[in-house]
């Protein structure tokens, strides 16, 4: 297969991973800032959310003041801010459109359509509408395409391609939310709030009821962290995303690829063997910062080595 | 129904021509409204799958369907026959010609067409002299506009060499015409033209560079924002190649990799639509981000072959276009089958004085111009208009030539006001390689506008699907 096309399927599916993950880290803050707590509090959340992708500088160049109105303005619909969910939706069109003749006319539909939506009723309007029922909206379009994906597609390198972009943009956002609330959390005071945080994080990846499933206990720090990293069976769990990427990687190995099939090994063994009372030994922060390097290393292997090879 | 212009559908006398009988009836039986709704369903089917045109000098990035109109165009057997062989032969002398001026010139030295035109045209391509190609073929595709005039008289408007473009319609509008109307297509015997791919790609494999078993070929675009992009992508995957941007490729050695995601693949055939001056920034002009550095020496090389050929251009040129017939002659020795347009070479002290008096009645022509941009059409222009290009005429009159305005034939066609008659041409394609075919077909242009004589995409036309009968 031609490495742009390639590149272009490998984007286009983490732009749409990415836009649905925005979706769910938003809805997740959106959901705690209803928790009570003091307006200053409040702002701190939206602040973390700016830090999460580096953001501060270039949101304070366009906008006044952190708060909700300003960051859900700037992550949703913000075409300036290529992390936004309209640029990411944006992005995704735009990779599919460069290769359509390689998708499903399935495919090209389902992204086409949501960009086109997204497009003619403008982000703001949509967001105006009710802030979950966007997120809700992102989350269902972005479930339709994967489902056509799966749906139609022949399992061949496209869809190898397809799918490694959307387990290295899904490992990456679970890495940086868990990271994120982790870190707002462990600073809080303890109380009743803190279920109401907790139980928002798992609800916002998707995991709550699997965690009283698996657990029937307490929500507790510790479980939280171990099911969202060393899950094998949660699709979003780190362990599981690197389960993934191990899988798909030999089927398109080539002669430049071997480093980084190793690297996705090591870094698989060490989710497929680690312990949880390990990872919170040596800090969250840390193991999380690691992991994220290394998706970071990954990705730029699997770009040189398939998608811009020299 | 009688018209000052002869209709396909009806006669002088207003009476059914008979290879018009059967649709006729049918429509007869139609309802206004469901044939508005089967309309409504085309446009939404083409939208939903993106069969769309980008526009230029709009907005960026503007995507528009081409408006596609139900009354299909029918050509009888025989006329088909008699325009077949006439395109053949054009198109074989056309290719004769190319592959002469860039060898022997033997049609220069006989004195049929003053050097000058040739040798300094734009189009003519130094690069290209002393090349051996393939097969000898220099066009591979040729779209040749046809208009009918007159009293049904048919004419060979333009010969399309360089990247001629509409062939997606042609099949996306026999596929839209079936998805509609199932039942016309048991009531004919229409001429299938869906194999064009296949034909298309048989006729590029072999012009394939020689020794060369199992050839690759790929369709070369200058990317999603070229305005027809969509017939690249459609193409290629109707052919099952790759659609490959320049920066896909690159010259080693003096042949031509793609970048894939198994490593370098050698390509040996080219079918690129990207003009010349954008296909090699070593070559041509340095600016292109388009090309592939080092392509034309990969080519004369004959590691590679690229169809069309590098100035292929030149003979499909207006300057070049009036003396069509005489290489028919030249090459081949027989009359030529299809009539040219009378035209005026501007450059000509005559022809110029006897233009300029005559403006308000002709179709002037920029020499290097095309997609129905810069010309002005006398009879539909105001004297303001007019007088304009009058002063652009004079201070370059080598750049322009003239025609008569033709009685452009009309056909039916759904419009607003109900079904009227509106002017359309014709573009067959004829793929020329180890031997010389096409598809019974080709794609009707026709100007929705009432009284318009423009048909192209970019200029509000729209397409008709166009049905060649088996018998």
């Amino acid at each position: 297969m031609l490495s742009r096309t390639a590149d272009h399927l490998y984007w286009m599916a983490r732009s749409t991973e990415r836009a649905e993950n925005m979706a769910r880290l938003l809805d997740a803050s959106y959901q705690m800032s209803m928790v009570p707590q003091p307006l200053a509090a409040q702002n701190e959340n939206w602040r973390a959310i700016l830090a999460l992708n580096s953001q501060e500088e270039a949101f304070a160049r366009a906008y006044d003041e952190v708060n909700a109105e300003n960051v859900l303005r700037f992550t949703v619909a913000d075409a300036a801010n290529p992390s936004s969910i309209y640029s990411c939706l944006r992005a995704a069109r735009e990779n599919a459109h460069a290769v359509r003749g390689t998708l499903t006319a399935e495919m090209w539909e389902s992204v086409n359509a949501t960009w086109i939506e997204l497009h003619q009723q403008g982000a703001e309007q949509l967001l105006a509408r009710g802030v979950s029922e966007f997120f809700e909206w992102v989350k269902l379009r972005s479930a339709v395409t994967r489902g056509v994906t799966f749906g139609t597609m022949l399992r061949d390198d496209a869809l190898h391609f397809i799918r490694l972009g959307g387990l290295l943009e899904r490992g990456d956002n679970t890495a940086r939310i868990l990271d994120m609330q982790y870190h707002v959390l462990r600073d809080g005071d303890e109380g009743a709030s803190d279920f109401y945080r907790w139980g928002a994080l798992l609800r916002s990846l998707s995991a709550f009821q699997v965690y009283r499933k698996v657990y029937r206990d307490a929500l507790t720090p510790a479980r939280v962290a171990e099911l969202l990293i060393l899950r094998m069976d949660l699709p979003r769990s780190l362990h599981s995303c690197a389960d993934g990427i191990v899988r798909m990687l030999p089927l398109i190995a080539n002669s430049a690829s071997a480093e980084t099939q190793r690297q996705a090994g090591v870094l698989h063994a060490r989710l497929h063997f680690g312990r949880i009372e390990d990872v919170l030994a040596g800090g969250l922060h840390e193991y999380l910062t690691d992991f994220m390097d290394r998706i970071y290393e990954l990705g730029e292997g699997i770009s040189h080595a398939f998608l811009m090879p020299a | 129904m009688t018209t000052d212009f002869y209709n396909e559908m009806y006669d002088s006398a207003g009476m059914l021509r008979p290879h018009y009988r059967v649709f006729a009836e049918w429509l007869d039986a139609m309802s206004p409204e469901r044939l508005a709704s089967k309309l409504a369903e085309a446009d939404t089917t083409f939208r939903r799958l993106g069969i769309t045109f980008a526009v230029y000098g709009e907005k960026a990035g503007t995507e528009r369907l081409i408006p596609f109109d139900i009354v299909p165009r029918i050509i009888p057997a025989a006329e088909w026959t008699a325009l077949q062989a006439g395109l053949w032969q054009r198109v074989k002398a056309l290719n004769a010609f190319l592959h002469d001026i860039y060898h022997d010139q033997e049609i220069l030295s006989a004195g049929h067409i003053p050097p000058e035109q040739v040798l300094n045209n734009a189009q003519f391509r130094r690069e290209m002299i002393g090349v051996d190609l393939p097969a000898g073929i220099y066009a591979h595709i040729a779209g040749v506009d046809m208009v009918r005039a007159g009293a049904g008289e048919s004419y060979v408007l333009e010969d399309n060499l360089r990247v001629p473009s509409g062939v997606s319609y042609m099949l996306e509008n026999r596929k839209m015409m079936m998805r509609l109307f199932p039942e016309l297509f048991s009531r004919h015997m229409i001429a299938p033209v869906q194999h064009y791919p296949d034909m298309l790609l048989e006729n590029l494999r072999t012009v394939a560079p020689k020794g060369v078993a199992d050839p690759t070929v790929v369709v070369l675009t200058p990317g999603a924002y070229n305005s027809a992009y969509f017939e690249h992508s459609f193409l290629a995957q109707q052919m099952g190649v790759e659609l490959v941007e320049g920066r896909d490729l690159f010259v080693k050695d003096q042949a031509v990799f793609m970048r894939t995601t198994q490593g370098p693949q050698r390509v040996d055939v080219i079918y690129r639509r990207l003009d010349d001056d954008f296909l090699d920034p070593l070559a041509f002009n340095k600016e292109s981000m388009l090309g592939v550095p080092g392509l034309l020496g990969a080519y004369q090389a004959g590691n590679v072959n690229l169809a069309n050929a590098i100035g292929a251009g030149v003979a499909d040129d207006k300057s070049i276009y009036p003396y069509v017939p005489e290489m028919i002659r030249f090459y081949l020795g027989e009359e030529p089958i299809l009539r040219n347009v009378p035209t005026w070479m501007l450059r000509k002290p005559d022809d110029l004085k006897y233009v300029l008096a005559h403006l308000p009645e002709l179709v002037v022509k920029e020499v290097h111009g095309a997609g129905g941009y810069g010309m002005l059409v006398g009879p539909a222009s105001s004297k303001v208009e007019i007088e304009d290009f009058r002063a652009r005429i004079v201070a370059a009159p080598e750049k322009y030539i003239a025609q008569p305005t033709l009685a452009l034939a009309t056909c039916p066609t759904f419009v607003d006001s109900g079904i009227a008659p509106r002017h359309l041409d014709l573009r067959p394609f004829v793929l020329s390689g180890e031997s010389i075919r096409m598809v019974p077909g080709g794609l009707t242009r026709v100007a929705l506008r009432e009284g318009s004589l423009v048909v192209n995409s970019s200029q509000g036309g729209g397409t008709k699907d166009t049905w060649v009968l088996e018998y």
